[in-house]
């Protein structure tokens, strides 16, 4: 039998100090009977001789210092792992809210879950198609891979993520069935919430979605717990049950401040814009679990979606991701006013395993090719409008003028789509080629001959 | 020797930094063995009865009151055969053994040493009885791959006379091979392997000045901003400029005998892809598979991050191991920025006072201290051997006025700025022309003008005086746009397009494009500007610049290196320049 401690030393923000503590260990969990007899739960987060600092997971509000009992329950915070996750919704702590009671756990996982070692990675090299044009044509997603959504407030990336989820399907394997998604939402309004589980619902996805949900109003060490909970059953479905698992964490923002938040409580020295400095280590912490591991059915493909401060890509926030993911979708604030849909602004997008994943023996022979000559003439465009602007359009020489129109062209017709539109790989790539030929035939230079004569429909030059 | 019985205990545990007391306080950066699991750590400072110790791995479970185990010795990596073409972490672990002990996942408190102590290796002896031997000089060899000869060598403090060598045989790296007597009659016994400390520098006899430079078969490098063996350089660049392409670039195609490629809070993928590809690829000179001069260190973005801090030395001292036994070294570190930031999260957890963006005051002199093992030197035996380290930055925010930019700039002598807006145009490797430089072109100037052709200086010359009047003219095509440019000034424009596009820039994952030998990088310089002084010569006649460009002679010059990658002959090249100058010229005649 455990001790159980009576009275707390100090309270401050979301952690609570006992005085004469004796045999706790770092990250084990604790449980905390208040007053009037409800339960809080804690982990240990600092050790200093006698004296114990909890993190406490729903708040300290309505905790008083003397009437306050603390049993330590001798192990670190575990998830309850099983295949009755699916369909399933939980609370940021892994405890389940949908009135359906505890699912029955094959085992219970330490959330920090350790690192893969690289040596057991396997190269993803797998492509999944989306459907979405600019997202398949030059910022492929690949199996294994984490690719945010860098976006701005009011910009339509739930409307994106909710039609990657519908339309993704992988090329040439017949294991749509082992499909699954993760929904972690973190500090997301309650009405975002309903958006995704209506969408899932209506797409029949629902049964295949595990959720894990952390509400705006929710407390934020909750908050920060909800991602580990929500990975460690990624991992759990991935690499035991052989799922194909993409998981949809939203907001990375929320989460970020949570943590802010949670550093400045146990008073750390502040990083860039108060951020903690070892935010890099704990986003990566998260990050990083997604991939495929050699000899392993299943896969983890990340899809963080952050709104970035002020539309500034050089925040933190979205800095840091960027260094840790595979590349990032970067939506513009320009495309949505011109009521493109959806609005990815294609020269910041990226995508890092893109390269190892298409082509030859992946997707169509061509598509690199049309990938990189879409950046490089699509990149020619800001320079002709810069200058249209300054001396009008009709001043323009017969090459700006080209450029004008495929600029025009392809972001009305090629990046614009609707929202239950899905392209296949060909007619993506065979309309980016059409848009092509809008140029002269030179102003092509990052393609050789040999692909142009079997791509190229334009008479000009 | 760590016992069993040890008065040391844990007091206090706040994530990687645990407090230990319960005797007098422990040396400084020595390691410890820390809980009942036995956790890797090394102590960071001490004071009265208390001492600091980092651990390098993840202190969940750990209680206080358990016990500490002091080695009293500081933290070393044992060298020997058996490094190249493996995988290591941070602190000199194998990961493929890791991997078959723990499995997919890496599990805490397993001790493995940095070689396989059972293998035999295959040993020649240089070295008899009654030979008289001194520090650094090799005393056996063993084939290690089919690209390097692992040459072992005498420790450098040690030196005597040779006592009860063994004949050439198979032998493990523990087992010794010979004893060295001093003069005192002391015995110390030579095995393949040695230990050294990682934080201490491994002594040579000299340096030498850095007069050549690390081929790199890479055009904007090679040509425009080389960097010299010994030397050292810095690419800072935001994310997605393509930082660690141009590290695996360099891994793969630079002339260095050795690489030590450190992944240094990088991502996981990235190391997965560097030992698949670098199997498969092999190396232009020798035909072997590259991971056959390849040693990789990987401390992933989400293994512990006091490993991070340590890692950079451990790669170092690899380097400089090879370095003594007269290999040309390149260290790739990706990236520096991680390693900062691992310092600076630790010295948040130690109170320190913080100095610029928190970053610990010391920042500056620890990049120093690892800058300056770079360099050409002349080995405890004789022989030249170098360490080339090749430093990414991740700057926060692509801003280079941060510190870690900042103070490696201070450090470094050849700087590659990536730059994010050439990055959104494709444009790679994304090396800016206008910000980059290379203090070592001076130095290395005698031996191009040797290998690449007396006539370098002034191509590249030139080439960079075009480059930069395209960037002023820039400014006036902008408002007004390149119609109304005079044709002189338009072939100017016409030219600078050529050299970036054609030549700047460089396809890494094209089969031909990825690396260019120096001739034909001459090639290309001398057939660019033999068409602008043709063009040159049309325009000042009064012929529109128009005719020569619609003959397509600039679009085929750019995509002349793909020609050239798959073996043309330059002169077929030179001979499209001249007849296009030639049609055109004719037309107008």
């Amino acid at each position: 039998m455990r001790i159980e401690y009576t009275g707390l030393a100090e309270i401050n923000g979301s952690l609570i100090a006992l005085d004469d503590v004796e045999g706790v260990a770092y990250d084990e969990l604790a449980e905390i009977t208040l007053r009037d007899g409800s339960r809080r739960h804690g982990r240990v987060i600092l050790i200093d001789g006698k004296r114990v600092v909890l993190e406490v997971f729903e708040g300290t509000s309505g905790i008083d210092l003397k009437e306050t009992g603390t049993r330590f329950l001798g192990k670190p915070m575990t998830v309850a792992l099983s295949e009755e996750l699916l369909g399933r919704v939980f609370d940021g702590t892994g405890r389940p809210i949908d009135g359906l009671g505890e699912i029955y756990a094959e085992e219970r996982r330490d959330i920090n879950g350790p690192a893969i070692n690289p040596v057991s990675r396997e190269y993803p090299q797998s492509c999944i198609l989306t459907g979405i044009s600019s997202i398949d044509a030059t910022c492929s997603l690949i199996r294994g891979q984490k690719l945010p959504i860098f976006s701005g407030a009011g910009l339509a990336h739930n409307e994106l993520a909710a039609q990657i989820v519908r339309q993704a399907h992988v090329i040439g394997t017949g294991d749509e069935a082992k499909f699954v998604i993760v929904f972690c939402a973190m500090g997301i309004k309650n009405d975002t919430a309903d958006f995704f589980r209506r969408d899932f619902a209506e797409s029949g996805a629902l049964g295949r979605t595990v959720m894990f949900l952390n509400m705006a109003s929710d407390p934020i060490i909750e908050r920060i717990l909800a991602p580990r909970c929500a990975l460690t059953a990624a991992e759990y479905l991935a690499f035991d049950r052989g799922y194909h698992v993409l998981v949809v964490m939203t907001d990375m923002t929320f989460y970020c401040e949570a943590l802010r938040e949670f550093s400045s409580s146990k008073g750390e020295i502040p990083s860039r814009k108060g951020y903690p400095s070892y935010m890099y280590s704990d986003l990566a912490s998260l990050y990083e679990r997604a991939g495929l591991i050699h000899g392993k059915p299943g896969s983890v493909t990340l899809m963080p979606i952050l709104t970035m401060p002020g539309d500034d890509i050089s925040h933190p926030i979205p800095d840091l991701t960027g260094y840790i993911t595979e590349g990032q979708i970067v939506l513009s604030r320009d495309l949505a006013q011109k009521g493109v849909y959806p609005p990815v602004g294609i020269l910041p997008s990226l995508s890092r395993l893109m390269k190892d994943g298409t082509g030859k023996g992946f997707t169509r022979d061509d598509h690199p090719d049309l990938s990189n000559q879409l950046f490089a003439s699509y990149s020619e465009v800001s320079g002709a409008r810069s200058l249209a602007t300054v001396i009008g359009e009709d001043e323009l020489s017969q090459r700006d003028k080209l450029y004008l129109k495929f600029g025009n062209e392809l972001e009305h017709r090629f990046i614009n789509q609707g929202m239950y539109e899905p392209r296949s790989l060909d007619e993506t790539l065979d309309l980016g080629w059409r848009l092509l030929s809008i140029l002269p035939r030179s102003e092509l230079s990052r393609v050789s001959d040999k692909v142009l004569d079997a791509h190229y429909t334009g008479t000009a030059g | 020797m760590e016992t069993n019985n040890t008065p040391y205990y844990i007091y206090g545990i706040n994530g990687p930094v645990i407090r230990v007391r319960g005797g007098r306080s422990l040396p400084r950066m020595s390691l410890v063995y820390v809980g009942e699991q036995r956790l890797f750590g090394e102590v960071v400072s001490s004071a009265g009865d208390e001492s600091v110790v980092q651990i390098y791995e993840d202190s969940g479970g750990l209680s206080s009151g358990e016990p500490v185990f002091p080695t009293m010795e500081p933290m070393s990596i044992r060298l020997g055969p058996g490094l190249v073409g493996g995988i290591f972490d941070g602190i000199g672990r194998p990961l493929s053994q890791i991997e078959r002990l723990a499995g997919d996942f890496i599990s805490k408190g397993i001790n493995i040493g940095a070689l396989d102590e059972e293998k035999k290796w295959s040993v020649r002896m240089l070295v008899h009885d009654g030979d008289t031997v001194h520090g650094g000089q090799p005393f056996a060899v063993t084939e290690e791959s089919g690209m390097v000869e692992h040459r072992s060598m005498v420790p450098p403090t040690l030196s005597g006379t040779i006592r009860d060598a063994v004949g050439d045989g198979n032998y493990t790296v523990v087992e010794p091979l010979a004893y060295v007597e001093s003069e005192r009659g002391e015995r110390t016994p030579l095995t393949l392997s040695q230990l050294w400390p990682v934080r201490t520098p491994r002594p040579f006899s000299r340096r030498l000045p850095i007069d050549r430079p690390l081929v790199t078969g890479q055009r904007v490098i090679d040509t425009l901003f080389p960097v010299g063996k010994g030397g050292s350089a810095a690419i800072p660049g935001p994310f997605g400029a393509g930082k660690t392409v141009v590290q695996h670039q360099l891994a793969k195609w630079s002339d260095a005998d050795m690489i030590v490629y450190l992944g240094c809070g990088e991502r996981g993928n990235e190391m997965t892809q560097v030992l698949d590809e670098f199997r498969e690829l092999r190396d232009p000179r020798s035909g072997r598979p590259l991971m056959e001069r390849t040693i990789l260190i990987a401390n992933t973005s989400n293994m512990p991050v006091a490993a991070r801090e340590a890692s950079i030395y451990t790669g170092m001292t690899i380097a400089e191991y090879y370095r003594d036994m007269g290999y040309h070294v390149a260290l790739m570190a990706d990236s520096t920025s991680r390693w900062a930031e691992a310092l600076r999260e630790i010295s948040g957890r130690l109170e320190e006072m913080p100095a610029e963006e928190s970053f610990p005051a010391y920042l500056p002199s620890r990049l120093a201290g690892f800058y300056e093992r770079a360099g050409y030197v002349d080995t405890l035996s004789d022989m030249e051997g170098s360490v080339t380290v090749i430093g990414a930055v991740s700057p926060q925010g692509g801003d280079f006025s941060e510190p870690v930019t900042q103070n490696t700039q201070r450090f470094v002598r050849c700087f590659w700025a990536l730059d994010r807006s050439l990055a959104y145009a494709r444009h790679f490797p994304s090396i800016n022309w206008n910000t980059s430089y290379s203090e070592y072109y001076n130095d290395l100037l005698p031996w191009y003008r040797k290998n690449f052709g007396e006539d370098f200086p002034e191509l590249r010359e030139r080439i960079i005086g075009l480059l930069n009047e395209e960037t002023s003219l820039n400014e006036i095509v902008k408002l007004i746009g390149s119609d109304v440019l005079p044709d002189d000034q338009k072939l100017i424009i016409e030219t600078a397009r050529v050299i970036r596009e054609g030549f700047l820039q460089q396809n890494a994952f094209h089969e031909h494009d990825t690396y260019m030998v120096p001739a034909n990088q001459m090639a290309m310089l001398r057939l660019i500007l033999h068409l602008y002084d043709g063009a040159r010569q049309l325009v000042g006649t009064g012929i529109p610049l128009r005719q020569l460009v619609e003959t397509g002679i600039f679009a085929d010059l750019e995509r002349m290196k793909f020609g050239l990658g798959e073996g043309t002959d330059p002169a077929e090249f030179e001979k499209q320049v001249d007849d296009a100058l030639e049609q055109v010229r004719r037309a107008n005649a």
